[in-house]
């Protein structure tokens, strides 16, 4: 009885030390560190400890905020649902961020709504994600925002009849294709077949072998960015498909700033991408960031659009606290986020008040070389780009 | 019909690239697990261990690729021998359970160590420009990497098949492998023939690692993400052959590369449906025997 007492009292006293600390924000990060995908979590990691230590200082006084990282491990539904459950239930955690990859943040979506726990999706672009829950926002981009204006751009260019479509087959693949081949038949195009591959083939030359015996005019490629988009770039240039008249484009998962090193053996302008941000692009914002960046993580590392999606993540769950001096309530963070407008390296942002999904600028980019690099440089701006998909799929 | 030939000729040509990535990473694996009867399921780790030893010498000391895989091999084949002598000997009598809990434990620690040394990433390699783009053959080209290895591995199956088949070595090993009990009390030492097999088996799975870096990228859970292709080709060709895997490298290669290209929605299952269908057909590999 003696022990019990003593227990209770422990217990009470540590139950007055978590209100006390009230003003701790505690942040449940989910990034994939390891397996094929590990540099993709990498690039989100670096970029939140390093918007956490430019800006810390600029919290409420008092206010603090606590990180809590965990690794999904690759597109992994059940590890990262039952990962999210213990950050919740056990962690307690106030905010959800992260979210590499569509599965991923698709399987969290209901704890969040149950646990009325904002969900900040600072990579995962399948266009439906931010519709399975009211608390989901996204810092990150959709596929549709980079697929359906590609269809169209493609399919004006000069001696464009004909396109083939190559996608992994998950959702965010099945999206490029739908977008990619709506705007390009929609501007006149022709496809004339269209491949789903395993997410993480090893080897993509037979994929691409059917494409270039099939000769299209263009070829629209989505992966996961990270190694298998080096892969696929290899797989094309060993194949001579540029030679044999094929232009490859895709959005920017093709071509990720930070994996431009492991493809330096391509030649210039054979890719043409749309995306929302490149490391090369010509912004004060940009330049800043990108200079923060080497000075912290050395000179051959480059933020690519992971990692300012998670940069762009972090400034938003900032902004929430400050708005709310301190607090956090879950509902005022969401109205907080709606409607929020951001400056950020890719150029100006905003999270649209009805969809809470991104609204930003797209690029048009050619992979050329730059003081003997490559990089993905911005030759055109499409304006403040809404989420196709939500035009062609009104909610019900 | 053209464009029918032009599509076989395709799966023919990357099918076979692929397949003998395969065989040579695998053909070890087949020639230990007959000869001991030893369930190396750590073999991959290996073929990882040459692709690291191949890639780093390339990127951060500017040596040849033909002379890093060289020094890989030396370098995996003389580590084996240590560890075949220090670790894999006390469990040549031990039950098959315990067999595969130790090699699947050594796969562990070598992901663990290969993150620990190389990072999470997978490596980069940087092809010799001269196996950069593409050769022509009569009126097609083909990618000059995948040319070389079809080239290079042919010139090592028949090193291998003529070392077995024509030497003294390679018929004390393939005596052993018939009837180990006889093969000794003739003289033979197959404790030692064991230990040299092993490092030949260890050494020509780091070639493969090496050479297939492209195709197979090196990266930590190396040993474990291609386990599944390894065993497979070993069961079906069966144990303790050479021929075997060799013919069952060359059915799944070409059959896998095949299904991709003609019906991709399929593609990543005709692999598993093949083994499962060679193996009730045969249950002890294409040339094993029961």
């Amino acid at each position: 009885m003696k022990h019990l007492k003593a227990w209770l009292g422990a217990a009470a006293l540590m139950l007055a030390g978590t209100a006390a600390q009230a003003d701790t924000i505690k942040v449940g990060l989910l990034f994939t560190l390891s397996g094929p995908g590990a540099s993709l979590g990498d690039q989100m990691d670096k970029a939140v400890r390093l918007y956490i230590k430019q800006h810390e200082k600029e919290l409420p006084p008092g206010t603090k905020i606590e990180l809590i990282r965990r690794d999904e491990t690759g597109p992994k539904p059940d590890v990262v649902k039952r990962l999210a459950q213990e950050l919740i239930t056990r962690d307690r955690v106030q905010v959800l961020a992260g979210f590499t990859y569509t599965p991923n943040a698709m399987a969290t979506a209901p704890l969040a709504t149950e646990a009325k726990v904002p969900m900040v999706v600072m990579n995962a672009g399948t266009s439906a994600i931010v519709r399975q829950s009211p608390y989901i926002v996204r810092t990150s981009f959709t596929m549709w925002q980079s697929g359906y204006p590609l269809g169209q751009w493609a399919a004006a260019q000069q001696g464009v009849k004909t396109g083939y479509t190559a996608v992994a087959d998950y959702a965010p693949g099945h999206d490029i294709e739908q977008s990619f081949i709506k705007g390009f038949t929609e501007a006149g195009g022709e496809i004339i077949g269209s491949v789903r591959m395993p997410v993480f083939a090893q080897d993509y030359t037979p994929f691409l072998q059917r494409v270039k015996d099939a000769k299209p005019d263009v070829l629209c490629i989505f992966v996961p960015a990270g190694k298998q988009a080096t892969a696929i770039v290899k797989a094309y240039n060993d194949l001579g498909m540029a030679e044999a008249g094929i232009r490859l484009i895709g959005p920017g998962d093709l071509t990720p700033d930070d994996e431009l090193a492991n493809m330096n053996e391509l030649p210039e302008g054979v890719i043409t991408t749309i995306h929302h941000y490149s490391a090369a692009g010509d912004r004060p914002a940009n330049k800043a960031f990108v200079e923060a960046w080497q000075k912290e993580y050395g000179q051959d590392s480059v933020p690519g659009f992971l990692a300012v999606g998670a940069y762009d993540g972090m400034a938003a769950i900032f902004h929430a606290i400050k708005a709310q001096n301190g607090k956090w309530d879950p509902d005022r963070a969401m109205e907080m986020l709606k409607g929020w407008k951001h400056e950020s390296p890719r150029g100006p942002m905003m999270i649209d008040p009805k969809t809470r999904d991104i609204v930003q600028n797209e690029y048009l980019r050619k992979l050329v070389r730059v003081n003997g690099k490559l990089a993905n440089v911005e030759i055109e701006t499409i304006p403040m780009v809404e989420d196709p998909w939500v035009k062609f799929n009104p909610p019900k | 019909m053209d464009a029918t030939i032009s599509a076989a000729v395709s799966i023919l040509f990357h099918g076979t690239a692929y397949a003998m990535i395969l065989y040579i990473v695998s053909v070890g694996l087949s020639v230990t697990m007959g000869l001991m009867g030893f369930a190396n399921l750590a073999h991959g780790v290996f073929a990882m261990a040459g692709g690291y030893v191949t890639v780093t010498l390339m990127n951060d000391y500017g040596v040849p690729f033909a002379a890093s895989l060289l020094i890989a091999c030396l370098v995996v084949g003389l580590a084996s021998i240590v560890i075949e002598r220090t670790l894999y000997a006390r469990l040549y009598t031990a039950s098959e359970l315990e067999q595969v809990l130790f090699t699947i434990g050594l796969i562990f620690m070598a992901i663990a160590a290969a993150k620990f040394v190389w990072g999470p990433f997978a490596q980069r390699f940087a092809m010799p420009e001269a196996l950069q783009g593409q050769i022509e053959l009569g009126t097609r080209s083909f990618p000059a990497y995948r040319a070389f290895l079809i080239v290079v591995s042919i010139a090592i199956i028949l090193g291998l098949w003529l070392g077995i088949e024509r030497t003294n070595l390679g018929a004390r090993i393939r005596a052993a492998v018939d009837n180990r009990r006889m093969a000794q009390s003739l003289g033979i030492n197959t404790g030692r023939l064991f230990t040299l097999t092993f490092a030949l088996g260890s050494a020509l799975a780091a070639l493969g690692g090496g050479l297939g870096a492209e195709i197979l990228a090196i990266n930590p859970s190396y040993a474990i993400e291609h386990l599944v292709y390894f065993l497979i080709v070993v069961s079906v060709g069966g144990l303790g052959s050479i021929r075997g895997p060799f013919f069952a490298a060359l059915l799944l290669g070409i059959g896998d590369t095949a299904c991709k290209y003609l019906v991709p929605e399929i593609g990543a299952f005709f692999i598993y449906a093949a083994t499962m269908a060679l193996l009730l057909w045969r249950p002890a590999g294409l040339f094993g025997r029961a």
